[in-house]
């Protein structure tokens, strides 16, 4: 480890600020066939749900212009066959691992992150943006209220470092991690997937069968890092930042922005060992432009 | 990166592309493929078609924006290319074997009968292809096959003789297997779909290619894309 990466985020200490987004990179094994992932700063297992779910029916994936949408609907195996089969391959990489955790109702949020932070966990991301979860269902991350109530209540039951992911598609974004900080959050991720559209114009039919989906990659980036600064300024918890990075360029403008680390999502899929490259492009631009360390950059630019 | 030795139009749309370089593949796995730009932001997964010393061949189709832009690369052009990925047909078959292919379903289908013809010597192996019209590439099927059938603009599946074979490959639209996997089920036939689905990650986390089968949800990218027919039909 050089040093020039290193970051604390909350307790942990990261070998640098890449971290791996929820629903990219599964729960690590199969890019861990790719390439030594323990190079990362951490990852964020796919979104998990009290009980298993199987997805939605249809096409899931859809390409647009720098970008795509998915509306793959949370498949998961449910936390208690993860915490059994996925957990101790997380736990063996040394690496921090976060999980991501996410519900329709109050009560399953609650049962899941309690079950979860009863492991060995380094933080659970509560995942409050979810597009896809229910047709016409708006996420709890969506309204003051709703949010202001998973968090208060999630926050009474668990024991690890609590971050909420925001969803872009909330009313008031700033207002909405306000309330995540005021109820206790531990930190704040941000931004899930906006929620979009898309049309067959042959069969004159929506594309998805949940009608929308989350739109994702370097089409949302400038939008992704305009929140990240509003944000940053008026939250004191720490903000990890989200939305269409694909090279050491893009991590740089969302710490200048303000944000202690980031998470890398729809580029894994365009080279699989993005978050190789990234590292080492940053550290070539730390030592290129002569700074000793990483945490010398964040929030630079007001 | 790598680079395109040629990119040949040919009838119907296909077109054959060759990407320099050293390849290895098991017969059914594919690469993603994508050429740099705005437009055709995901890799387009291919399953090979043939593998030569220099390089890997893919035969596709232009459907799409993602394959126009593919199909006006040029010789020398960079794209960039990854794999292989995806499990593969079974190596230790036994009896004689007929591959069956529809459409851009044919495209995985002349490798495996060049790696079958190599690993399988004591079988037989019938080709059975059913395309839109005559094409160039066609007939270069019969360079492995012990006996090869083209069906032009009907259905490849009703000239079949089922019941000759222990076991069948195939791959091409859903209610071409599907009928296949009948007839298979009837006389106890081995039979191997090769599925496509669309495609993000291509390694198996992302969940986007996911396909429901008699075990539950499998990942075409990981999982298959070769499935046994009879756990999915």
């Amino acid at each position: 480890m050089s040093g020039l990466l290193d970051i604390n985020f909350l307790e942990i200490n990261l070998k640098n600020p890449i971290i791996m987004a929820s629903g990219t990179f599964g729960f690590g094994r199969e890019y861990a066939e790719i390439y030594d992932i323990q190079k990362l700063g951490g990852i964020v297992s796919k979104g998990l749900t009290l009980n298993p779910r199987s997805g939605n029916q249809g096409i899931r994936v859809w390409e647009t212009s720098s970008g795509m949408m998915n509306s793959v609907g949370l498949e998961n195996p449910g936390i208690q066959t993860f915490i059994k089969n996925e957990l101790p391959f997380m736990q063996s990489l040394d690496l921090a691992h976060i999980i991501n955790i996410s519900g329709t109702n109050l009560e399953d949020y609650v049962k899941a992150c309690y079950k979860i932070s009863r492991e060995k966990v380094d933080m659970i991301e509560l995942n409050i943006s979810c597009p896809n979860v229910q047709e016409n269902s708006v996420p709890f991350g969506v309204k003051e209220t709703t949010t202001r109530e998973v968090v208060k209540e999630v926050k009474k039951v668990v024991k690890v470092p609590l971050m909420v992911k925001l969803s872009p598609d909330a009313d008031d974004i700033i207002r909405i991690a306000r309330i995540c900080e005021e109820e206790g959050a531990d930190a704040i991720s941000l931004i899930n997937t906006f929620k979009a559209f898309a049309i067959n114009i042959n069969e004159k039919k929506k594309i998805f069968e949940n009608t929308y989906a989350g739109l994702s990659g370097p089409c949302i980036k400038p939008i992704a890092l305009r929140m990240v600064h509003e944000v940053a300024k008026q939250v004191k918890i720490p903000v990890m930042g989200i939305g269409g990075i694909v090279d050491y360029q893009d991590v740089l403008e969302f710490l200048m922005a303000g944000a202690r680390a980031v998470q890398i999502g729809t580029a894994n899929f365009i080279n699989p060992k993005v978050g190789e490259i990234i590292i080492k492009d940053l550290e070539n631009y730390l030592i290129s432009n002569d700074i000793s360390n990483i945490s010398e950059i964040i929030g630079i630019v007001n | 990166m790598a680079l395109i030795e040629y990119n040949k139009p040919l009838k119907s749309n296909f077109y054959l592309l060759k990407i320099s370089g050293k390849y290895e593949a098991k017969m059914g796995q594919f690469f993603m493929i994508r050429k740099d730009s705005q437009f055709m932001f995901l890799n387009r997964p291919m399953s090979v078609y043939d593998l030569e010393n220099d390089g890997v061949i893919f035969l596709y189709k232009k459907i799409g924006k993602g394959t126009t832009i593919l199909a006006d690369c040029k010789k020398g052009d960079e794209i960039s290319i990854h794999g292989p990925y995806g499990n593969n047909f079974p190596m230790d078959v036994k009896g004689d074997i007929a591959l069956v292919g529809g459409g851009t379903g044919i495209a995985p289908l002349f490798y495996v009968s060049k790696q079958l013809k190599k690993y399988c010597k004591n079988s037989t192996i019938h080709i059975f292809l059913g395309l839109q019209e005559k094409n160039k590439f066609e007939a270069s099927f019969n360079n492995y096959a012990d006996l090869l059938q083209v069906n032009y603009g009907g259905f490849i599946t009703d000239y079949i003789p089922y019941e000759k074979y222990n076991t069948i490959f195939s791959c091409g639209p859903e209610l071409m297997m599907k009928k296949i996997e009948k007839q298979a089920r009837k006389l106890n036939i081995d039979h191997y779909v090769s599925l496509e689905k669309r495609m993000a990650c291509g390694v198996g986390a992302c969940l986007v290619c996911t396909c429901q089968t008699k075990n539950g949800n499998k990942r075409v990218c990981k999982d298959g894309p070769v499935f046994r027919g009879k756990d999915i039909f």
